[in-house]
Protein backbone atom coordinates (compact mmCIF):
# COMPACT_ATOMS: atom_id res chain seq x y z
CA UNK A 1 0.00 0.00 0.00
CA UNK A 2 1.75 3.16 -1.46
CA UNK A 3 0.52 6.80 0.78
CA UNK A 4 1.51 10.41 -0.63
CA UNK A 5 2.75 12.37 2.22
CA UNK A 6 1.98 15.65 0.91
CA UNK A 7 3.88 18.69 2.65
CA UNK A 8 2.00 21.71 3.68
CA UNK A 9 4.35 25.36 3.66
CA UNK A 10 2.87 28.23 4.95
CA UNK A 11 5.88 30.03 5.70
CA UNK A 12 6.97 31.19 1.89
CA UNK A 13 10.70 29.67 2.27
CA UNK A 14 12.66 26.83 1.67
CA UNK A 15 14.68 24.45 4.15
CA UNK A 16 16.83 25.69 6.43
CA UNK A 17 20.50 23.14 6.85
CA UNK A 18 19.25 22.12 9.80
CA UNK A 19 16.01 20.83 8.09
CA UNK A 20 17.58 19.46 5.04
CA UNK A 21 19.67 17.76 7.61
CA UNK A 22 17.23 16.21 8.91
CA UNK A 23 15.25 15.35 5.87
CA UNK A 24 18.14 13.70 4.94
CA UNK A 25 18.09 11.22 8.33
CA UNK A 26 14.61 10.56 7.64
CA UNK A 27 15.23 9.77 4.21
CA UNK A 28 17.88 7.84 4.65
CA UNK A 29 15.72 5.60 7.10
CA UNK A 30 12.77 5.14 4.54
CA UNK A 31 15.14 3.57 2.68
CA UNK A 32 17.17 1.35 5.16
CA UNK A 33 13.60 0.01 5.83
CA UNK A 34 12.49 -0.48 2.50
CA UNK A 35 9.79 1.83 2.70
CA UNK A 36 11.14 4.80 0.47
CA UNK A 37 9.63 5.13 -3.38
CA UNK A 38 10.26 8.31 -4.33
CA UNK A 39 10.30 11.96 -2.64
CA UNK A 40 11.41 15.74 -3.74
CA UNK A 41 11.08 19.57 -2.47
CA UNK A 42 9.17 21.24 -5.20
CA UNK A 43 10.05 25.23 -6.60
CA UNK A 44 8.06 27.89 -5.39
CA UNK A 45 4.25 28.32 -6.42
CA UNK A 46 5.12 31.37 -8.48
CA UNK A 47 7.42 28.66 -10.73
CA UNK A 48 4.20 27.40 -11.31
CA UNK A 49 2.53 27.16 -14.86
CA UNK A 50 -1.00 25.40 -15.23
CA UNK A 51 -2.14 24.31 -18.49
CA UNK A 52 -5.79 23.47 -20.53
CA UNK A 53 -5.74 21.33 -23.16
CA UNK A 54 -9.21 20.01 -22.61
CA UNK A 55 -10.46 22.88 -25.97
CA UNK A 56 -8.35 21.62 -28.22
CA UNK A 57 -6.07 24.49 -28.07
CA UNK A 58 -3.05 24.10 -25.02
CA UNK A 59 -4.23 27.40 -23.00
CA UNK A 60 -1.25 28.48 -20.11
CA UNK A 61 -1.91 30.51 -16.98
CA UNK A 62 0.68 31.73 -15.49
CA UNK A 63 1.11 30.99 -11.51
CA UNK A 64 -0.51 27.52 -9.74
CA UNK A 65 -3.72 26.09 -10.27
CA UNK A 66 -5.01 28.19 -6.57
CA UNK A 67 -4.15 30.59 -4.95
CA UNK A 68 -3.50 30.15 -1.47
CA UNK A 69 -1.64 31.04 1.63
CA UNK A 70 -0.89 27.42 2.25
CA UNK A 71 1.11 25.46 -1.08
CA UNK A 72 2.11 22.23 -1.28
CA UNK A 73 6.25 22.53 -1.07
CA UNK A 74 7.21 18.76 -1.58
CA UNK A 75 6.04 15.57 -1.07
CA UNK A 76 7.07 11.75 -0.40
CA UNK A 77 5.39 9.06 -1.43
CA UNK A 78 5.86 5.54 1.02
CA UNK A 79 5.19 2.33 1.66
CA UNK A 80 3.50 1.30 4.20
CA UNK A 81 0.78 -1.79 5.53
CA UNK A 82 -2.00 0.54 6.88
CA UNK A 83 -2.17 3.93 8.06
CA UNK A 84 -1.45 3.50 11.28
CA UNK A 85 2.20 3.01 9.82
CA UNK A 86 1.89 5.49 7.39
CA UNK A 87 0.88 8.40 10.28
CA UNK A 88 3.97 7.44 12.79
CA UNK A 89 5.80 7.74 9.57
CA UNK A 90 4.22 11.33 8.56
CA UNK A 91 4.42 12.32 11.94
CA UNK A 92 8.40 12.10 11.98
CA UNK A 93 8.29 13.36 8.16
CA UNK A 94 6.28 16.30 9.85
CA UNK A 95 8.86 16.42 12.44
CA UNK A 96 11.81 16.14 10.07
CA UNK A 97 11.01 19.01 7.38
CA UNK A 98 9.12 21.24 10.27
CA UNK A 99 5.83 21.50 8.08
CA UNK A 100 2.53 20.43 7.83
CA UNK A 101 2.16 17.08 6.58
CA UNK A 102 -0.85 15.25 4.58
CA UNK A 103 -1.57 11.87 4.20
CA UNK A 104 -3.37 10.52 1.44
CA UNK A 105 -3.61 6.60 -0.08
CA UNK A 106 -3.54 5.83 -3.19
CA UNK A 107 -5.68 3.52 -5.07
CA UNK B 1 -44.83 -16.68 22.81
CA UNK B 2 -46.66 -13.57 23.17
CA UNK B 3 -45.58 -10.27 20.16
CA UNK B 4 -44.66 -8.35 23.49
CA UNK B 5 -41.98 -11.37 24.72
CA UNK B 6 -41.13 -11.73 21.24
CA UNK B 7 -40.49 -7.68 21.02
CA UNK B 8 -38.47 -8.28 24.61
CA UNK B 9 -36.47 -10.71 23.30
CA UNK B 10 -35.63 -8.68 19.89
CA UNK B 11 -34.27 -5.56 22.15
CA UNK B 12 -32.37 -7.73 24.68
CA UNK B 13 -30.81 -9.79 21.41
CA UNK B 14 -30.15 -6.10 19.93
CA UNK B 15 -28.47 -4.67 23.02
CA UNK B 16 -26.33 -7.59 24.06
CA UNK B 17 -25.55 -8.77 20.05
CA UNK B 18 -25.23 -6.18 17.96
CA UNK B 19 -21.71 -5.25 18.43
CA UNK B 20 -20.45 -8.57 18.34
CA UNK B 21 -22.74 -9.31 15.10
CA UNK B 22 -21.26 -6.42 13.43
CA UNK B 23 -17.72 -7.34 14.88
CA UNK B 24 -17.55 -10.85 13.52
CA UNK B 25 -19.00 -9.88 10.22
CA UNK B 26 -16.40 -7.19 10.07
CA UNK B 27 -13.68 -9.84 10.53
CA UNK B 28 -14.82 -12.19 8.44
CA UNK B 29 -15.64 -10.00 5.18
CA UNK B 30 -13.13 -7.48 5.37
CA UNK B 31 -15.58 -4.89 5.34
CA UNK B 32 -17.77 -2.55 7.82
CA UNK B 33 -20.69 -1.14 5.26
CA UNK B 34 -21.15 -5.11 4.30
CA UNK B 35 -21.47 -5.91 8.22
CA UNK B 36 -23.85 -3.24 9.15
CA UNK B 37 -26.15 -3.87 6.52
CA UNK B 38 -26.25 -7.66 6.96
CA UNK B 39 -26.70 -7.04 10.95
CA UNK B 40 -29.24 -4.88 9.77
CA UNK B 41 -30.88 -7.32 7.80
CA UNK B 42 -30.65 -10.01 10.06
CA UNK B 43 -32.61 -8.14 12.89
CA UNK B 44 -35.46 -7.23 10.37
CA UNK B 45 -35.66 -11.00 9.76
CA UNK B 46 -35.99 -11.89 13.74
CA UNK B 47 -38.71 -9.50 14.03
CA UNK B 48 -40.14 -11.72 11.39
CA UNK B 49 -39.02 -15.21 12.30
CA UNK B 50 -39.17 -15.28 15.90
CA UNK B 51 -42.31 -14.42 15.92
CA UNK B 52 -43.90 -17.30 13.63
CA UNK B 53 -41.34 -20.08 14.49
CA UNK B 54 -40.24 -19.05 18.22
CA UNK B 55 -36.76 -17.48 19.70
CA UNK B 56 -33.75 -19.64 19.05
CA UNK B 57 -31.89 -21.16 22.36
CA UNK B 58 -28.95 -18.82 21.30
CA UNK B 59 -30.36 -15.37 19.44
CA UNK B 60 -26.74 -14.37 19.06
CA UNK B 61 -25.54 -17.56 17.28
CA UNK B 62 -28.68 -17.38 14.90
CA UNK B 63 -28.16 -13.62 14.02
CA UNK B 64 -24.44 -14.21 13.64
CA UNK B 65 -25.60 -17.17 11.01
CA UNK B 66 -28.17 -15.34 9.72
CA UNK B 67 -26.33 -12.35 9.12
CA UNK B 68 -23.18 -14.07 8.02
CA UNK B 69 -25.81 -15.68 5.12
CA UNK B 70 -27.39 -12.21 4.10
CA UNK B 71 -23.49 -10.80 3.71
CA UNK B 72 -22.87 -13.78 1.50
CA UNK B 73 -26.35 -12.94 -0.66
CA UNK B 74 -24.72 -9.63 -1.29
CA UNK B 75 -21.22 -10.07 -2.29
CA UNK B 76 -22.36 -12.66 -4.62
CA UNK B 77 -24.62 -10.47 -5.99
CA UNK B 78 -21.83 -7.74 -6.39
CA UNK B 79 -19.53 -10.21 -7.51
CA UNK B 80 -21.99 -10.78 -10.62
CA UNK B 81 -21.79 -6.99 -11.19
CA UNK B 82 -17.69 -7.04 -11.05
CA UNK B 83 -14.75 -7.73 -8.96
CA UNK B 84 -14.33 -4.00 -8.23
CA UNK B 85 -15.61 -4.91 -4.17
CA UNK B 86 -13.06 -7.45 -3.81
CA UNK B 87 -10.22 -5.24 -4.36
CA UNK B 88 -11.19 -2.64 -1.92
CA UNK B 89 -11.35 -4.63 1.18
CA UNK B 90 -10.93 -3.25 4.70
CA UNK B 91 -7.49 -4.39 6.50
CA UNK B 92 -7.50 -6.44 9.56
CA UNK B 93 -4.67 -8.26 11.22
CA UNK B 94 -5.40 -12.34 11.37
CA UNK B 95 -3.82 -12.70 15.04
CA UNK B 96 -6.38 -12.61 17.91
CA UNK B 97 -6.57 -9.55 19.78
CA UNK B 98 -4.23 -9.03 21.85
CA UNK B 99 -5.27 -9.81 25.50
CA UNK B 100 -5.16 -6.25 26.63
CA UNK B 101 -7.84 -7.59 29.84
CA UNK B 102 -8.75 -11.08 30.59
CA UNK B 103 -11.14 -11.50 27.73
CA UNK B 104 -10.58 -11.14 23.91
CA UNK B 105 -13.37 -9.85 21.63
CA UNK B 106 -13.78 -8.51 18.65
CA UNK B 107 -15.93 -6.02 19.53
CA UNK B 108 -12.45 -4.56 20.63
CA UNK B 109 -11.77 -3.98 17.32
CA UNK B 110 -14.63 -2.54 16.16
CA UNK B 111 -14.11 -0.01 19.18
CA UNK B 112 -11.11 1.30 17.77
CA UNK B 113 -11.64 1.34 14.67
CA UNK B 114 -14.73 3.69 14.80
CA UNK B 115 -12.52 5.63 17.30
CA UNK B 116 -9.62 6.01 15.55
CA UNK B 117 -7.79 9.12 15.69
CA UNK B 118 -7.41 9.94 12.10
CA UNK B 119 -11.37 10.35 12.42
CA UNK B 120 -13.28 13.22 13.56
CA UNK B 121 -14.38 13.90 16.67
CA UNK B 122 -18.48 13.77 15.69
CA UNK B 123 -17.04 11.03 12.88
CA UNK B 124 -16.02 8.96 15.58
CA UNK B 125 -19.12 9.48 18.17
CA UNK B 126 -21.77 9.16 14.95
CA UNK B 127 -20.12 5.75 13.65
CA UNK B 128 -19.43 4.64 17.52
CA UNK B 129 -23.13 4.74 17.70
CA UNK B 130 -24.00 3.13 15.08
CA UNK B 131 -21.80 0.30 14.89
CA UNK B 132 -21.24 -0.38 18.27
CA UNK B 133 -24.25 0.73 20.08
CA UNK B 134 -26.57 -0.12 17.01
CA UNK B 135 -28.54 2.74 16.95
CA UNK B 136 -30.49 3.53 13.82
CA UNK B 137 -29.15 6.39 11.31
CA UNK B 138 -32.27 8.58 12.26
CA UNK B 139 -31.88 8.02 16.40
CA UNK B 140 -27.93 8.83 15.77
CA UNK B 141 -29.36 12.27 13.79
CA UNK B 142 -32.40 13.31 16.11
CA UNK B 143 -29.19 12.78 19.38
CA UNK B 144 -27.12 15.59 17.60
CA UNK B 145 -29.81 17.19 16.17
CA UNK B 146 -28.94 17.65 12.60
CA UNK B 147 -30.89 16.21 9.04
CA UNK B 148 -30.42 12.59 8.48
CA UNK B 149 -28.95 12.76 5.25
CA UNK B 150 -26.16 14.70 6.34
CA UNK B 151 -25.65 12.41 9.42
CA UNK B 152 -25.32 9.00 7.04
CA UNK B 153 -23.38 11.15 4.59
CA UNK B 154 -20.94 11.55 7.29
CA UNK B 155 -20.94 7.60 8.62
CA UNK B 156 -20.40 6.64 4.61
CA UNK B 157 -17.60 9.36 4.62
CA UNK B 158 -16.08 7.43 7.32
CA UNK B 159 -16.80 4.02 6.38
CA UNK B 160 -14.96 5.25 2.59
CA UNK B 161 -12.18 6.56 4.82
CA UNK B 162 -11.61 3.54 6.60
CA UNK B 163 -11.37 1.31 3.70
CA UNK B 164 -9.54 3.52 1.32
CA UNK B 165 -7.08 5.00 3.83
CA UNK B 166 -6.70 1.39 5.23
CA UNK B 167 -7.53 1.89 8.83
CA UNK B 168 -6.54 -1.36 10.14
CA UNK B 169 -9.53 -3.55 12.45
CA UNK B 170 -7.16 -4.53 14.93
CA UNK B 171 -6.31 -3.14 18.47
CA UNK B 172 -3.67 -0.99 18.62
CA UNK B 173 0.22 -2.28 19.86
CA UNK B 174 0.76 -2.14 23.63
CA UNK B 175 2.85 1.63 23.13
CA UNK B 176 -0.14 2.85 21.49
CA UNK B 177 -3.11 1.37 23.76
CA UNK B 178 -3.25 4.16 26.62
CA UNK B 179 -3.56 7.58 24.04
CA UNK B 180 -5.95 5.07 21.97
CA UNK B 181 -7.89 4.21 25.13
CA UNK B 182 -8.13 7.23 25.97
CA UNK B 183 -9.42 8.63 22.55
CA UNK B 184 -12.70 5.74 22.64
CA UNK B 185 -13.17 7.17 26.44
CA UNK B 186 -13.45 10.99 24.93
CA UNK B 187 -15.86 9.67 22.92
CA UNK B 188 -17.94 7.93 25.60
CA UNK B 189 -17.85 11.01 27.45
CA UNK B 190 -18.85 13.42 24.76
CA UNK B 191 -21.99 11.06 24.18
CA UNK B 192 -22.98 10.99 27.92
CA UNK B 193 -22.34 14.48 28.43
CA UNK B 194 -24.86 15.53 25.43
CA UNK B 195 -27.36 13.23 27.24
CA UNK B 196 -26.40 14.99 30.59
CA UNK B 197 -26.53 18.66 29.14
CA UNK B 198 -28.43 18.65 26.29
CA UNK B 199 -28.64 21.31 23.87
CA UNK B 200 -30.88 23.22 21.48
CA UNK B 201 -34.14 24.92 22.45
CA UNK B 202 -36.59 22.05 21.87
CA UNK B 203 -35.00 19.60 23.56
CA UNK B 204 -35.38 17.56 26.95
CA UNK B 205 -33.16 19.04 29.51
CA UNK B 206 -31.49 15.40 29.70
CA UNK B 207 -31.70 12.82 26.92
CA UNK B 208 -31.58 9.55 29.05
CA UNK B 209 -31.35 7.55 25.71
CA UNK B 210 -27.89 9.30 25.11
CA UNK B 211 -26.82 9.18 28.86
CA UNK B 212 -28.30 4.83 29.02
CA UNK B 213 -26.16 4.73 25.85
CA UNK B 214 -22.90 5.72 27.25
CA UNK B 215 -23.10 4.17 30.26
CA UNK B 216 -24.03 0.75 28.64
CA UNK B 217 -21.08 1.21 25.95
CA UNK B 218 -18.32 2.00 28.86
CA UNK B 219 -20.01 -0.91 30.90
CA UNK B 220 -18.84 -2.91 27.42
CA UNK B 221 -15.52 -1.19 27.34
CA UNK B 222 -15.22 -2.34 31.02
CA UNK B 223 -15.91 -6.01 30.39
CA UNK B 224 -13.37 -6.16 27.68
CA UNK B 225 -10.82 -4.03 29.74
CA UNK B 226 -11.34 -4.87 33.49
CA UNK B 227 -7.53 -3.67 34.81
CA UNK B 228 -7.74 -0.29 32.74
CA UNK B 229 -7.92 2.36 36.13
CA UNK B 230 -9.86 5.17 33.76
CA UNK B 231 -12.27 2.75 32.01
CA UNK B 232 -13.68 2.22 35.85
CA UNK B 233 -13.50 5.79 36.78
CA UNK B 234 -15.42 7.09 33.79
CA UNK B 235 -17.82 4.35 34.45
CA UNK B 236 -18.17 5.28 38.40
CA UNK B 237 -18.22 9.39 37.09
CA UNK B 238 -21.38 8.48 34.81
CA UNK B 239 -22.84 5.77 37.14
CA UNK B 240 -22.93 9.00 40.19
CA UNK B 241 -24.20 11.58 37.69
CA UNK B 242 -26.54 9.65 36.54
CA UNK B 243 -27.68 8.70 39.71
CA UNK B 244 -28.91 12.01 40.65
CA UNK B 245 -30.48 12.78 37.11
CA UNK B 246 -34.18 13.03 37.95
CA UNK B 247 -33.22 15.04 41.20
CA UNK B 248 -31.47 17.79 38.83
CA UNK B 249 -34.75 18.53 37.22
CA UNK B 250 -37.91 19.78 39.22
CA UNK B 251 -41.39 19.06 37.84
CA UNK B 252 -41.25 22.19 36.30
CA UNK B 253 -38.25 21.37 33.52
CA UNK B 254 -35.56 23.82 35.74
CA UNK B 255 -32.20 22.86 37.04
CA UNK B 256 -32.33 22.48 40.55
CA UNK B 257 -28.50 22.89 42.20
CA UNK B 258 -26.70 20.23 44.57
CA UNK B 259 -27.38 22.17 47.14
CA UNK B 260 -31.06 22.36 46.51
CA UNK B 261 -31.36 18.57 45.40
CA UNK B 262 -33.66 15.97 47.16
CA UNK B 263 -30.82 13.62 48.08
CA UNK B 264 -33.40 11.00 48.97
CA UNK B 265 -34.27 10.53 45.31
CA UNK B 266 -30.90 9.57 44.38
CA UNK B 267 -30.37 6.35 43.17
CA UNK B 268 -28.93 4.43 45.73
CA UNK B 269 -27.94 1.45 43.72
CA UNK B 270 -25.89 3.53 40.89
CA UNK B 271 -24.15 5.17 44.08
CA UNK B 272 -23.06 1.69 45.40
CA UNK B 273 -21.56 0.74 42.56
CA UNK B 274 -19.85 3.90 41.90
CA UNK B 275 -18.19 3.92 45.09
CA UNK B 276 -17.53 0.72 44.64
CA UNK B 277 -15.48 1.35 41.49
CA UNK B 278 -13.79 4.40 43.35
CA UNK B 279 -13.33 2.25 46.45
CA UNK B 280 -11.68 -0.78 43.97
CA UNK B 281 -9.30 2.58 42.29
CA UNK B 282 -7.88 3.44 45.62
CA UNK B 283 -7.18 0.43 46.65
CA UNK B 284 -5.26 -0.52 43.10
CA UNK B 285 -2.45 2.46 44.54
CA UNK B 286 -1.82 3.24 40.82
CA UNK B 287 -2.04 7.29 40.46
CA UNK B 288 -5.52 8.16 38.83
CA UNK B 289 -6.21 9.70 35.94
CA UNK B 290 -8.41 12.29 35.20
CA UNK B 291 -11.57 10.22 34.78
CA UNK B 292 -10.87 8.63 38.26
CA UNK B 293 -10.58 12.09 39.75
CA UNK B 294 -13.65 13.13 38.50
CA UNK B 295 -14.95 9.70 39.78
CA UNK B 296 -13.58 10.57 43.28
CA UNK B 297 -14.76 14.03 43.20
CA UNK B 298 -18.52 12.60 42.72
CA UNK B 299 -17.71 10.29 45.21
CA UNK B 300 -17.48 13.18 47.66
CA UNK B 301 -20.84 14.73 46.88
CA UNK B 302 -22.93 11.57 46.84
CA UNK B 303 -21.23 10.31 50.23
CA UNK B 304 -23.25 13.72 51.75
CA UNK B 305 -26.46 12.87 53.19
CA UNK B 306 -26.38 17.15 53.13
CA UNK B 307 -24.96 19.62 51.40
CA UNK B 308 -23.43 20.73 55.31
CA UNK B 309 -21.74 17.51 55.20
CA UNK B 310 -19.76 17.57 52.30
CA UNK B 311 -16.30 17.38 52.97
CA UNK B 312 -15.53 20.66 50.96
CA UNK B 313 -11.58 20.32 51.92
CA UNK B 314 -11.17 16.79 50.21
CA UNK B 315 -13.12 18.07 46.93
CA UNK B 316 -10.78 21.20 46.97
CA UNK B 317 -8.10 18.52 47.25
CA UNK B 318 -9.20 16.10 44.58
CA UNK B 319 -9.43 19.93 41.90
CA UNK B 320 -5.52 20.43 42.83
CA UNK B 321 -4.54 16.67 42.04
CA UNK B 322 -6.75 17.12 38.74
CA UNK B 323 -5.13 20.68 37.96
CA UNK B 324 -1.86 19.03 37.83
CA UNK B 325 -2.63 16.81 35.29
CA UNK B 326 -4.99 19.09 33.49
CA UNK B 327 -4.53 22.93 33.87
CA UNK B 328 -7.66 23.88 32.41
CA UNK B 329 -9.33 26.81 33.55
CA UNK B 330 -12.47 24.48 33.57
CA UNK B 331 -10.67 23.02 36.61
CA UNK B 332 -10.08 26.28 38.34
CA UNK B 333 -13.63 27.37 37.93
CA UNK B 334 -15.00 23.87 39.69
CA UNK B 335 -12.12 24.65 42.26
CA UNK B 336 -12.85 27.97 42.94
CA UNK B 337 -16.89 27.02 43.39
CA UNK B 338 -15.71 24.51 45.91
CA UNK B 339 -13.39 27.30 47.67
CA UNK B 340 -16.70 29.35 48.16
CA UNK B 341 -18.26 26.91 50.69
CA UNK B 342 -15.44 26.05 52.32
CA UNK B 343 -13.71 30.08 52.61
CA UNK B 344 -16.84 32.15 51.37
CA UNK B 345 -17.87 33.84 48.38
CA UNK B 346 -15.34 36.53 48.40
CA UNK B 347 -12.44 34.47 48.50
CA UNK B 348 -13.95 32.64 45.37
CA UNK B 349 -14.75 35.46 43.40
CA UNK B 350 -10.82 36.96 42.97
CA UNK B 351 -10.07 33.15 42.18
CA UNK B 352 -13.06 33.08 39.50
CA UNK B 353 -12.18 36.84 38.33
CA UNK B 354 -8.78 35.77 37.67
CA UNK B 355 -10.36 33.52 34.64
CA UNK B 356 -12.38 36.07 32.46
CA UNK B 357 -10.21 36.24 29.78
CA UNK B 358 -10.03 32.47 29.43
CA UNK B 359 -13.57 31.26 30.39
CA UNK B 360 -15.87 35.03 28.98
CA UNK B 361 -17.56 32.84 26.51
CA UNK B 362 -18.80 29.68 28.57
CA UNK B 363 -22.07 30.22 30.23
CA UNK B 364 -21.05 28.47 33.56
CA UNK B 365 -18.46 30.81 34.48
CA UNK B 366 -21.11 33.82 34.24
CA UNK B 367 -24.07 31.47 36.41
CA UNK B 368 -21.36 30.45 39.11
CA UNK B 369 -19.91 34.44 39.01
CA UNK B 370 -23.46 35.56 38.90
CA UNK B 371 -24.15 33.20 42.13
CA UNK B 372 -21.00 34.58 44.17
CA UNK B 373 -22.20 38.13 43.42
CA UNK B 374 -25.83 37.45 44.80
CA UNK B 375 -24.12 36.18 47.87
CA UNK B 376 -21.84 39.05 48.54
CA UNK B 377 -24.92 41.75 47.45
CA UNK B 378 -23.38 42.60 44.91
CA UNK B 379 -26.71 42.82 43.29
CA UNK B 380 -26.20 44.89 40.07
CA UNK B 381 -23.41 43.08 39.16
CA UNK B 382 -24.89 39.92 39.72
CA UNK B 383 -27.63 40.41 37.32
CA UNK B 384 -25.37 41.54 34.34
CA UNK B 385 -23.75 38.35 34.83
CA UNK B 386 -27.18 36.40 34.89
CA UNK B 387 -28.02 38.36 31.97
CA UNK B 388 -24.78 36.80 30.44
CA UNK B 389 -25.00 33.40 31.20
CA UNK B 390 -28.43 33.24 30.16
CA UNK B 391 -27.23 34.14 27.02
CA UNK B 392 -24.73 32.02 26.35
CA UNK B 393 -26.17 28.93 27.97
CA UNK B 394 -28.19 25.43 25.66
CA UNK B 395 -29.61 23.88 27.87
CA UNK B 396 -33.73 24.38 28.39
CA UNK B 397 -33.67 23.56 32.53
CA UNK B 398 -30.07 25.70 32.73
CA UNK B 399 -31.99 28.89 31.39
CA UNK B 400 -34.97 28.11 33.49
CA UNK B 401 -33.02 28.28 36.54
CA UNK B 402 -30.59 30.87 35.96
CA UNK B 403 -33.54 33.38 34.73
CA UNK B 404 -35.63 32.44 37.79
CA UNK B 405 -32.33 33.76 39.53
CA UNK B 406 -32.54 36.57 38.40
CA UNK B 407 -35.50 37.87 38.56
CA UNK B 408 -35.44 37.13 42.12
CA UNK B 409 -32.81 39.65 42.83
CA UNK B 410 -33.74 42.33 44.89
Amino acid sequence: MQYLFSVIDDTAGAATPDEDAAIDVFNERLQAEGRWVFAGGLGAPVSATVIDNRGGEAIFTDGPFVESKEYLAGFWIIEAADLDEALKLAAEGSKACNRKVEVRPFL
Amino acid sequence: MSVAGVREAITRAHHEEWARVVATLTRRFGDLDIAEEAAAEAFATAVERWQADGVPPSPGAWLTTTASRKAIDRIRRESKRGEKQKEAQLLYDDAPPQPVGTIDDERLRLIFTCCHPALAMETRVALTLRMVAGLTMPEIARAFLVQEATMGQRITRAKAKIKTARIPYRVPSPEDLPARVAGVLEVLYLVFNEGYLATGPDTDPVRHDLTAEAIRLTRLIRVLMPDDGEVAGLLALMLLTEARRTARISASGELVTLDQQDRRTWDADLIAEGHRLVRARLAAGVAPGRYQILAAINAVHTSARDIRDTDWSQVIALYDQLARLDPSPIIALNRAIAVAELDGPDVAIAAIDRLDDKLAGYHAYHAARADLLRRLGRDRESRAAYDRAIELAGNTAETAYLTRRRDQLP
